[in-house]
């Protein structure tokens, strides 16, 4: 139940933001975090609760890549 | 390439190191992780993850057949569905059954079952019940059918308790006079304190990632410090979690203590999200709490205070806590004493078509996600 996605803030009109989840575009309350367009965010339940570091996203990312290449999963 | 130092440096030098290698691509060090977790012979771990979350992603990635035999993974109480007692789910079912009033929820409570029935199997007798996507839904279906009111059930732990707070702000500050909430929020700390006194076989914690990102890793301080056990904050894909094992097995190999590790560094602060704690603060109060299962446990759970306890659809005093089925040892598996494959009823007459304890219901239950996985350990 504690599962949260990812996604890209593309709009932001008073309590509300529009995110976009890999094309998917979902309205999300932004009241517990201060948000612009543009930054990647962790949505939970409809709302906004975190503004992830773009820095450490890209090297998670990386890591990805490279646990795939080890085949760890 | 220094792997050694992992788990042992300052957290923001621990970053540095992990990502500063990470940017390099070395392959050699993953495969190192990896090849130590397998090969690990150090003292017994039995690390127990208290997210459902959690335990969904270790099924899915197969982690525990990376690991080596004397690594234990153990599925604590962290799914929100699978601790909450008969007598809220009773609760939910009265109140979708009077005329005037339907009840929403997130889809994994609706076959939970109560004392003698679950809301889907209610709904044959005309229970009202609606899924919805977000807390928030609720509002706008409320907002275009007043002849109704609409009960939001309103489960979950620290991760979710802020969006329950905004709603409810919502609703007193709109004047929406027919949302109500029953809830069955609560918090982390405390039970883990609990489970710890009561001598779980646990020496370390995967600690919930979501969940720390709303109260910051700080508030697994104190429990490191005490029970002098190490806590790891986790995210949810399978490199993460291996992360977040590795530190655990450095740090327990060769000494001894409390220690809070930060593996989720991209959400999860030291503080957290502060202005999500003071919403919770603001809308709820702390206040006793019966675990399904467990039983009470003082302090664990968070009920509707001031002017917002007027939204509340009689959520307080729902202690009654009845097994459907005798047999069932949900309890003792939601405590890690047993894993599910002891419960006698596991795979037979308990599945996910026909569950008789809340674990094998939501997707993140640790009876169902070790009956869907084939999971032996």
């Amino acid at each position: 139940m504690c599962v949260a996605a990812e996604g890209t803030v593309l709009s932001v009109e008073g309590r509300d933001a529009v995110v976009d989840f890999h094309g998917n575009e979902v309205t999300a309350k932004c009241g517990l975090v201060q948000v612009k367009p543009g930054d990647h965010v962790l949505v939970h339940a409809g709302c906004i609760l975190q503004v992830l570091s773009q820095r450490e996203q890209n090297e998670m990312t990386d890591l990805s890549a490279i646990f795939a290449e080890v085949g760890a999963y | 390439m220094d792997i050694a130092c992992f788990s042992r440096c300052g957290e923001k030098r621990q970053k540095r190191k992990i990502w500063g290698i990470m940017d390099k691509r070395n392959t050699e060090l993953l495969r190192a992780i990896t090849d130590y977790l397998k090969n690990y012979d150090g003292p017994e771990l039995r690390i127990m993850e208290v997210c459902g979350s959690h335990t969904g992603a270790i099924a899915k990635y197969g982690i525990p057949q990376l690991l080596s035999d004397r690594i234990h993974l153990i599925s604590g109480p962290g799914c929100p569905v699978c601790v909450a007692p008969s007598a809220y789910i009773d609760r939910m079912i009265e109140l979708s059954l009077q005329p005037d009033v339907i009840v929403t929820t997130f889809g994994d409570l609706l076959r939970v079952p109560g004392s003698r029935e679950s809301l889907s199997e209610a709904k044959g007798r005309g229970a009202k019940a609606r899924m919805v996507y977000s807390p928030f839904d609720t509002i706008d279906l409320a907002k275009k059918d007043p002849a109704h009111t609409y009960v939001f059930a309103a489960l979950g732990f620290e991760t979710t308790a802020p969006v329950y707070a905004l709603m409810a702000r919502q609703v007193l500050e709109d004047g929406i006079p027919n949302v109500k909430l029953l809830t069955a929020i609560k918090t982390m700390p405390a039970v883990i304190r609990a489970l710890m006194d009561s001598g779980a076989p646990v020496n370390a914690f995967l600690a919930p990632g979501h969940v720390s990102v709303v109260t910051g890793s700080r508030i697994w301080e104190p429990l490191a410090e005490q029970y002098e056990i190490p806590f790891a904050v986790a995210g949810f894909q399978g490199i993460e979690i291996l992360e977040a094992l590795y530190g655990i097995a450095r740090w327990t190999n060769g000494r001894s203590g409390g220690r809070v590790m930060n593996f989720y560094p991209s959400v999860v602060s030291r503080a957290g999200n502060e202005e999500a704690q003071t919403q919770i603060r603001e809308v709820f109060e702390p206040v006793s709490a019966v675990w399904r299962g467990i039983g009470e446990i003082e302090g664990s759970g968070l009920a509707l205070r001031g002017p917002y306890a007027a939204l509340d659809a009689g959520s307080r005093g729902l202690s009654r806590d009845v097994r459907k089925n005798k047999a069932c040892r949900c309890g003792e598996v939601l405590c890690g004493k047993i894993p599910p494959t002891a419960c006698p009823l596991h795979g037979k007459v308990c599945t996910p078509l026909t569950p008789q304890g809340a674990c094998m219901v939501s997707p993140e239950g640790s009876c169902r996600t070790w009956f869907e996985g084939g999971r032996k350990r």
